[in-house]
């Protein structure tokens, strides 16, 4: 009875095969042969251009400031997000009182809609009234423009010992010299504000996962280190976080993808892509090129390559993670 | 020494206490200095050198039928009720009935200035937001059960195949599905309409994937014993199956609802009339419309968080369970 064909199935996977294969897998292929067409917003496949939008995108600058911008924002913020989410699930497993209430309290900001906490966050980094310059006015510090401030963090920095980097940086003598100068500079101020703001917002996510993996470790590995006199530091080294690893891979790699994802703080808190386009990330320039000017050739080209990059992480991702980690269930 | 030892460990959990709490106490700080924005008045918003909302005089008049309430600064009391106030919106000094002066420390009539602000109002939004969400979870959630029965109970063609169709689809970013499914639903005109904020919502491949996890845990034996009774598959889904998987689906109904209540992106572009705005998008509008009233965006960016956090409370038990599961993603 069990190994007949029932083909009764397919009345049950219908509803689901059919949204799946219409708005998610025919998709695929539609945006690709989107990006291969010239056309116009009533005929938006009207004539085979073949990889001429691709090698536009090869050559467009604003495209290399927006993955240069994305790129920056992985860099700063997956690390930054992992390290304090280890630190707080850690303090988190020391087998305390009130774990739950600290655990909803890291968690409040992943529920919470990016869209208005963006807003709040815009708020607090204003420019006239804002939280952060009011501390800054409290302890006499010069206030900043924070979210219209288009220095780069190299350059803030470096300003702080009294270096001042040069304000351009002259290579191909042509606008691509702007990317290598963005480079040299850092990520513009108003970008790191983003990067702060997202950090908090998906910190709880990643304490939940550490804190699972943390309560994955078997105790008795920490006393067999007591007992030969390991310290605490010494037992985090040699225990915790070897152990630890595919659980800090798997955060690593879903992190960085959604950092290539990143949109809504980007859009509610610099609609313009902020001070000199510097925080205008991959899909911020997708979203223009798609529903501003209706470049939708273009657009797909350059979603083809985002899609390609994230398919790769996701790769890599199955490959040396796969069914080793394993939390709860 | 044991006692040393006791008190080392003492020592150690204030410690981490102490840290957890300052940790904890920026965390939360956002959302206080959002409720404590919105319940300002706007001259005190730009103040800097009180944080916490203080007591404030107001002038109330009806002018026109309409209540008009204006920070005022009492300046002198020229008796026979008529008090001497500087307007703090305009400037101005003038004399007043001292019948008129109120004074409100809380301005909750921001939340209500906030919510009419917008075109047609806040009401349409949280209407078009829950019944969006409301839908695609009821939706998502039938439509994955469904699957799911049929991978782990049923044997047919192309079994395995489709199922890593459905699985691949979870590597790609719904960045790249925008522009496609734009046109698609411009093709059958359902630009602007529920039917484009909903229908390629209705099924989602995690909820489908969790489900089989779930079922699969299910003895086989129960599904031949109800098939030999007489229990039709059907009834074997809706009679025993489903009861006994209630954890996970409403799990997943709150990562669905969750999901489509907190989405911004997808409504932003197949919406244009102010009808169809859902509450993430009008936020967005609002932002741009009323980028300095900042104690109206804040009464906003509140009363669209709440709801949440009420969700979140109350449910608390399986957003843990959805989380530890999501590791199982991989």
């Amino acid at each position: 009875m069990h190994d007949k064909n029932d083909h009764s199935a397919y009345f049950y996977v219908l509803p689901a095969g059919a949204i799946i294969l219409l708005f998610h897998v025919f998709p695929v292929i539609y945006s690709f042969l989107l990006s291969v067409f010239k056309g116009t917003l009533k005929h938006p496949m009207r004539e085979f251009i073949g990889l001429s939008n691709y090698a536009e995108l090869v050559g467009d600058v604003s495209f290399w400031k927006a993955m240069l911008n994305t790129l920056f924002f992985s860099v700063g913020s997956v690390p930054l997000g992992i390290l304090i989410a280890l630190g707080i699930a850690v303090l988190l497993n020391q087998k305390i009182q009130g774990l739950g209430i600290y655990r909803t309290i890291y968690y409040l900001p992943v529920i919470t809609s990016i869209a208005a906490v963006s807003l709040v966050w815009k708020w607090l980094y204003d420019k006239k009234a804002g939280f952060f310059n009011q501390v800054f006015d409290m302890v006499d510090v010069a206030p900043s423009a924070w979210l219209q401030e288009s220095r780069g963090l190299f350059e803030v920095v470096f300003s702080w010992v009294h270096i001042s980097l040069p304000t351009s940086i002259v290579f191909f003598g042509t606008e691509f010299d702007q990317v290598l100068t963005r480079i040299a500079h850092g990520p513009s101020v108003a970008l790191c504000c983003i990067i702060a703001m997202s950090v908090w917002k998906s910190l709880g996510y990643n304490v939940v996962i550490f804190l699972a993996g943390l309560q994955g470790i078997p105790n008795h590995l920490y006393e067999a280190a007591e007992i030969d006199g390991a310290n605490r530091w010494q037992q985090f080294k040699a225990v915790t976080w070897p152990l630890l690893s595919p659980t800090t891979f798997f955060i690593f790699i879903m992190s960085t993808i959604t950092s290539f994802q990143v949109f809504v703080q980007v859009f509610m808190m610099t609609p313009f892509g902020g001070p000199d386009g510097s925080t205008s990330v991959v899909v911020f320039y997708l979203y223009e090129k798609a529903f501003k000017t209706f470049e939708f050739g273009y657009a797909s080209a350059m979603a083809y390559v985002l899609f390609t990059i994230i398919f790769i992480l996701t790769l890599i991702q199955k490959k040396y993670v796969g069914e080793k980690v394993h939390y709860g269930g | 020494m044991v006692k040393s030892h006791a008190r080392q460990k003492q020592f150690r959990a204030l410690l981490v206490h102490f840290f957890l709490s300052i940790g904890g106490l920026l965390m939360c700080f956002p959302f206080f200095w959002m409720v404590l924005t919105s319940l300002k008045s706007p001259q005190e918003v730009l103040r800097v050198d009180h944080w916490f909302p203080h007591q404030k005089a107001f002038y109330v008049s009806v002018q026109k039928g309409k209540e008009s309430v204006r920070q005022v600064e009492i300046l002198e009391n020229l008796g026979d009720s008529r008090v001497k106030v500087r307007f703090m919106d305009r400037n101005v000094i003038e004399q007043v009935e001292s019948a008129g002066l109120e004074h409100r420390q809380f301005l909750w009539s921001n939340y209500e200035k906030a919510w009419n602000k917008v075109q047609p109002s806040f009401t349409r939004y949280f209407v078009n937001s829950f019944v969006i969400a409301v839908v695609t979870t009821v939706g998502q959630v039938t439509t994955s059960i469904l699957a799911a029965y049929a991978f782990v109970f049923f044997v047919f063609p192309f079994k395995n195949l489709l199922f890593t169709v459905f699985l691949a689809t979870m590597m790609i970013p719904q960045e790249t599905l925008l522009i496609p499914n734009y046109l698609i639903l411009s093709e059958l005109g359902w630009i602007d309409t529920y039917m484009a904020l909903i229908v390629p919502w209705l099924a989602g491949v995690f909820g489908i994937f969790m489900l089989r996890q779930f079922f699969a845990q299910i003895p086989r034996e129960l599904f031949d014993a109800a098939m030999i009774d007489g229990c039709s598959k059907f009834g074997f889904l809706f009679k025993i199956l489903v009861p006994l998987s209630l954890p996970p689906i409403i799990t997943i109904s709150i990562f669905t609802f969750l999901g489509s209540w907190n989405s911004l992106l997808w409504p932003l572009i197949v919406t244009n009339s102010q009808e169809m705005r859902t509450i993430q998008v009008g936020l967005s509008y609002f932002s741009q419309a009323e980028g300095t009233e900042w104690e109206l965006l804040m009464a906003a960016s509140t009363f669209c968080i709440l709801p949440l956090i009420v969700l979140y409370i109350f449910a608390q038990k399986y957003f843990v369970q959805g989380e530890a599961a999501s590791g199982l993603k991989g």
